[in-house]
């Protein structure tokens, strides 16, 4: 795992949201958490997993299933004025491999939806 | 809060005032309050048994009852950790309800029906409010706000030292210092005469916003003042948060790997502006000084680029002039909006 981890602050904001949605709708447990998490954004996973089932402890998330889904990054290449595919920051484009790119997806971190029984 | 990593908010201190921090209430009010001791915290270790110590006095529940359970948590590395709960009977539909429980072990599956709720909120968005909130203060007073970044031992004290000497007293400037530890930091920058408060963020990597937001109401910094904010030295974790400055200014010194802008992308990708600070040890590094700034545009093909020596003056004029550029714009701003809101109080 790598430190350090802002991944534990990252956990403490999603059981906030989750904890305040499922007291709004009368939940008693919260099943499931998913989130959208883009493929370029400041998120080591296996931390964020780790971090998640440390905080949800003794909450109404509990054992919650940590969902993730992947949102690959794209970006806009200028020489090639088209939208292209970016599976790391600081790769080139993979038509011109210029990088003079601009991202416009990948940087998610949303709480989606959740579970809650 | 965790006991794992230990980056929780109840370990953080702002310097000279008493610890606070905020309880959150079932009904999702929250309140703060100041304790006058440092090392206290609420952990619950896993394993524990928490009974619910509600008063009983006087009258019966009809309904009070209690079960104890114990059951497993499969960790994701494989460990199994074993734990018992004490519910009280109270629980809100009087059901037998078992709140640690994820589906996969549930005791009694079926019991209520699950479902969806959808949320689509951004997992930084309270930290985006009080940072909403921070942007607004600091531009209806004029502040320009610079969020400085790097790893440890980048030179970003001394880089702030020499920029308060030049900037004061022409303009005023205070300082945020945010470290684990120690206020040696705080006390070099008071040294130059220039206002500091130093937030020590315990086990935490980074500030957030409302630390900066409670901050800003113990500083007051003055209108059309210059305000750094010296994050924690890192070059991951402060680039997630948005503390309400105007911008981050990345330091990178030349001691270290030119590959830096690629390694931690999230940062350069962040700033605004790269110091290469420590220019003057150049002739004995093996330092690509062009090589480092094409990295750094690979990952934000707009980043400013000022090669500086902090020690030795090189760039230092030119770091300045920026600086002092950005806090006229601020200054502005705050003017040409006051002006159409109040004509009189612009001034």
């Amino acid at each position: 795992m790598k430190l350090p981890m802002h991944e534990m602050s990252l956990a403490e904001s999603i059981l906030q949201v989750v904890e305040e949605t499922a007291r709004s709708s009368a939940a008693d447990q919260v099943r499931a958490v998913r989130l959208e998490i883009g493929a370029l954004s400041h998120v080591e996973r296996d931390s964020l997993r780790f971090c998640f089932d440390a905080v949800t402890r003794g909450t109404l998330a509990d054992g919650a299933r940590l969902e993730i889904d992947a949102t690959p990054g794209r970006a806009w290449c200028m020489p090639c004025s088209e939208s292209v595919e970016l599976s790391r920051l600081g790769d080139a484009c993979p038509r011109c491999g210029s990088y003079q790119l601009q991202v416009t997806q990948g940087e998610e971190m949303r709480v989606k939806d959740i579970e809650v029984a | 809060m965790c006991t794992t990593c230990g980056c929780g908010q109840g370990e953080t201190k702002i310097e000279g005032a008493a610890h606070e921090h905020e309880h959150r209430h079932a009904d999702g009010s929250v309140h703060r309050h100041a304790h006058g001791h440092d090392d206290h915290g609420h952990v619950h270790h896993h394993g524990d048994v928490h009974r619910d110590e509600a008063p009983v006095s006087g009258h019966a529940h009809g309904h009070e009852h209690e079960h104890e359970h114990e059951h497993e948590h499969v960790m994701p590395d494989g460990t199994v950790v074993r734990h018992a709960h004490v519910h009280d009977g109270l629980a809100m539909h009087g059901d037998h309800l078992h709140y640690g429980a994820g589906p996969a072990y549930s005791h009694a599956p079926g019991l209520s029906q699950s479902r969806m709720v959808q949320i689509e909120q951004d997992i930084l968005g309270r930290n985006d409010r009080h940072a909403r909130f921070n942007r607004e203060f600091l531009a209806e007073r004029g502040i320009f706000a610079v969020n400085l970044v790097s790893s440890p031992g980048s030179g970003k004290t001394t880089l702030l030292t020499e920029s308060i000497a030049r900037l004061q007293p022409a303009t005023e400037v205070c300082v945020i210092e945010g470290d684990q530890q120690t206020t040696n930091d705080a006390d070099r920058i008071r040294a130059t005469g220039a206002r500091a408060l130093q937030i020590n963020t315990g086990k935490g990597c980074h500030l957030d916003a409302s630390m900066i937001e409670r901050a800003l109401e113990r500083l007051q910094p003055a209108t059309d003042s210059v305000l750094f904010i010296e994050n924690v030295g890192n070059l991951v974790c402060p680039a997630a948060f948005d503390l309400g400055e105007a911008c981050k200014v990345v330091v990178l010194s030349v001691t270290e790997g030119e590959d830096k802008p690629l390694k931690y992308p999230d940062m350069f990708r962040a700033a605004r502006l790269m110091l290469l600070n420590k220019v003057d040890l150049l002739p004995y590094l093996n330092f690509d000084l062009q090589r480092c700034i094409d990295y750094a545009r690979r990952v934000n093909p707009s980043i400013e680029v000022m090669p500086v020596s902090a020690t030795k003056g090189d760039g230092i004029d030119q770091w300045i002039s920026w600086l002092r550029l950005q806090a006229i714009t601020a200054r502005n701003t705050r003017k040409r909006v006051a002006a159409r809101s109040s004509p009189v109080a612009a001034e």
